[in-house]
C-alpha cells in the first residue's frame, strides 16, 4: 500500500463501515427521515442545497478564522503573563477557568447590546471558547524548560526576558500548537454556537443558524450542513498539524499523529 | 592552536594581579529541608588563582553543585564570604537548544550580549575546526552524539568571555571511553586557552589527570578536608605512576573522611 493510502485509508474504512450501518439502519427500521436522515438522502441534500450551505459556511469559516487569530494571541498573552507574574497567576487563572463555565446564552444578549447583529458578538464567543485550551497548554509548555538551563542562561548574562525569547518561548511553542488544535476543533462548534446565541442581520446567517432552521423541516439539510462543518474541522485540524511540523520540527511527534 | 577570542582583560600589575580570581572565605549555605534546615556547605574556605585549574572531589551530596553556583553568584551565602570574577557555569547536561543548530548554540552569549543571530552563528562556527567539530556547525543537538554536544556546550561558556568557568562534573554522563577522549580535549583546549577553571567532578582520576589543585570536600556539609598540588607537567597521562599516586591519595582522603 501506498504512504497516503495507508494514513487515510482506515479512516475512509471505518467512516464507510459507519455510513452502511447507518444506511441500513435508516431503511431497514423503517426510521423516519425527519429522524434521522439515510446518508444517501443527506447526499442529496448536500448536493441541492449546495449553494445556501456553501455561502453560510463562508460566513462560518470567517468567523472562526478570526475568533480562532483572537483566540490566539488572547491565550499567548496571558500564559506569558501568568508564567512571568505570579500575582498575575494568582489573579488570572482562576477567572480563565471559570469563564469555561459561563453558557454563552446569558451572555448573548448583552454581546449583542454591545455589539449588535454583526461578526463581533460571533469573533467574542469564539474567542471565549477557543483561547483556554491554548493558554493552558502554553502555560505547562513554558514551565517545561529545566531550571538549570535558565541559570545557565542567566551565568551568560542573559536578562529574564531573553531568557523568556531564547528558551521558554521556542520551548513551549510545540505544546502552544496543541493548544491551537483543540482551540481549532472546538471552534467550529464554539462558531455554531454563537450564531445560534446571538443573531444575525445578513441573508447568510452562518452555517450553525442554517442547521438550527432546518433541523425540524429539512432535516437532511440539517445533516448535511454537519457534514461541512465535520469536514471543516478535520481539515483545519490537518492545516496545523502541517504547520507544527515547519513551526518546531525539533519536536519528535510521531509523524502519524495527525489525521 | 590559536583561538581568537576576546580574552577577558588580563589582571593589572601589582596588587590586583595577586588577587585570586574565587575566594570563599568560611563560606556557609543553608537549605530550608523538610525537617528543619539543611547545610549543604560549611566554612568553606578556597581560593582559585588566575589562570589555575582546580579540581573539586567530594561524594555525592557534598554542596559541589551548591559551591558552583555560589562562584557564578546564582546564590549568596548565608555565612562567611564569597568573592569571584565574573564566571559562566557548564552544567553536566550540555543543555543545548533543540531549536538552534550547534554554531547557534555555541554563539548563545554573543547573541544575549547584543550580536545578531546570524553574526553569533558565524563567529562561533569559525571555531569548531580548531575543537574538533568543522562541518558539524548546521547540525542540531538531536544528531550530535554526547561527547560532541560536550564540546558545543564547552566552547558556548568559553564564548561567554567570562574570566572564570565553572564546569559541573562536564563529562559525569558520558560513557567510559567517551570520557576519556574528552578529558584529553580538555586539557588540549585549555592549554592553548588558558583560564582560570573550577572543575567540580566525582571522578577523582578526572580530577589528578586535569587539575593543577585538587580540593577534596567532606560529606555533607561539605567541608575542605585536603588540598592536594599536582605539581605534573603536562600533558599527563592516565597511566603515569604518578597521577595513579596521587588518586591513590585522594581516594584515601575520601575514604577518611567518610570514616
Amino acid at each position: 500500500m501506498s504512504g497516503p493510502l495507508r494514513r487515510v485509508g482506515p479512516a475512509i474504512g471505518l467512516a464507510l463501515v459507519l455510513l452502511a450501518g447507518w444506511e441500513s439502519y435508516v431503511d431497514l427500521g423503517g426510521i423516519e427521515s425527519a429522524v434521522l436522515p439515510a446518508p444517501h438522502e443527506v447526499a442529496a441534500a448536500l448536493w441541492s442545497g449546495g449553494s445556501v450551505l456553501w455561502r453560510n459556511f463562508a460566513v462560518t469559516a470567517e468567523e472562526v478564522a478570526l475568533g480562532l487569530a483572537i483566540a490566539l494571541a488572547a491565550g499567548l498573552a496571558l500564559a506569558a503573563l501568568i508564567h512571568l507574574s505570579p500575582l498575575a497567576r494568582r489573579a488570572v487563572y482562576p477567572l480563565a477557568v471559570g469563564s469555561q463555565a459561563v453558557p454563552i446564552p446569558v451572555i448573548g444578549v448583552l454581546l449583542v447590546f454591545w455589539w449588535g447583529f454583526g461578526i463581533v458578538p460571533k469573533l467574542v464567543v469564539i474567542a471565549l471558547i477557543c483561547f483556554f485550551p491554548v493558554l493552558v497548554t502554553t502555560v505547562d509548555g513554558l514551565a517545561v524548560v529545566d531550571p538549570d538551563q535558565l541559570k545557565l542562561l542567566r551565568t551568560l548574562d542573559a536578562s529574564r526576558w531573553q531568557a523568556f525569547r531564547l528558551a521558554e518561548l521556542p520551548a513551549a511553542l510545540p505544546a502552544a500548537l496543541s493548544g491551537a488544535r483543540i482551540a481549532l476543533t472546538v471552534g467550529v462548534i464554539g462558531a455554531f454556537i454563537a450564531e445560534v446565541a446571538t443573531p444575525t442581520s445578513g441573508p447568510y446567517p452562518g452555517l450553525g443558524r442554517q442547521i438550527m432552521s432546518d433541523i425540524n423541516f429539512q432535516t437532511a439539510r440539517a445533516y448535511a450542513g454537519t457534514v461541512i462543518l465535520f469536514a471543516f474541522a478535520l481539515a483545519c485540524f490537518h492545516a496545523l498539524g502541517l504547520a507544527e511540523r515547519r513551526l518546531a520540527p525539533w519536536s519528535t511527534r510521531p509523524r502519524g499523529e495527525s489525521p | 592552536m590559536g583561538i581568537e577570542l576576546e580574552r577577558p582583560p588580563s589582571p593589572a600589575a601589582g596588587v590586583r594581579a595577586r588577587r585570586p580570581a574565587v575566594e570563599l572565605e568560611r563560606a556557609g549555605r543553608v537549605y530550608a529541608g523538610e525537617r528543619g534546615p539543611l547545610a549543604a556547605l560549611e566554612e568553606l574556605t578556597l581560593s582559585v588563582a588566575d589562570g589555575e585549574l582546580v579540581a573539586v572531589v567530594g561524594p555525592s551530596g557534598c554542596g559541589k553543585t551548591t559551591l558552583l553556583e555560589l562562584i557564578c553568584g546564582l546564590q549568596q551565602p548565608d555565612s562567611g564570604r564569597v568573592v569571584a570574577s565574573p564566571a559562566a557555569l557548564m552544567p553536566q547536561h550540555d543543555l543545548l537548544l533543540p531549536w538552534l543548530d550547534a554554531a547557534e548554540n555555541a554563539g548563545i552569549a554573543l547573541r544575549i550580549a547584543g550580536a545578531s543571530r546570524a553574526q553569533a552563528r558565524r563567529r562561533a562556527g569559525a571555531l569548531f575546526g580548531e575543537l574538533g567539530l568543522e562541518g558539524f556547525q548546521r547540525s542540531r543537538p538531536g544528531e550530535l552524539s554526547g561527547g560532541m554536544r560536550q564540546r558545543i556546550a564547552f566552547l558556548r561558556t568559553l564564548l561567554s568571555g567570562k574570566r572564570v568557568l565553572c564546569l559541573d562534573e562536564p563529562f559525569g554522563a558520558l560513557d567510559a571511553i567517551t570520557r576519556a577522549e574528552m578529558q584529553e580535549w580538555l586539557a588540549g583546549v585549555l592549554a592553548a586557552e588558558p583560564r582560570t577553571v573550577v572543575l567540580v567532578t566525582h571522578d577523582v582520576e578526572e580530577a589528578v589527570l586535569l587539575g593543577d589543585r585538587v580540593a577534596v570536600l567532606s560529606p555533607r556539609p561539605g567541608r575542605l578536608i585536603a588540598e592536594l598540588e599536582v605539581a605534573l607537567p603536562r600533558p599527563r597521562r592516565r597511566t603515569d605512576p604518578e597521577i595513579q599516586a596521587l588518586r591513590e591519595l585522594v581516594l584515601e582522603q575520601l575514604a577518611g573522611a567518610r570514616r
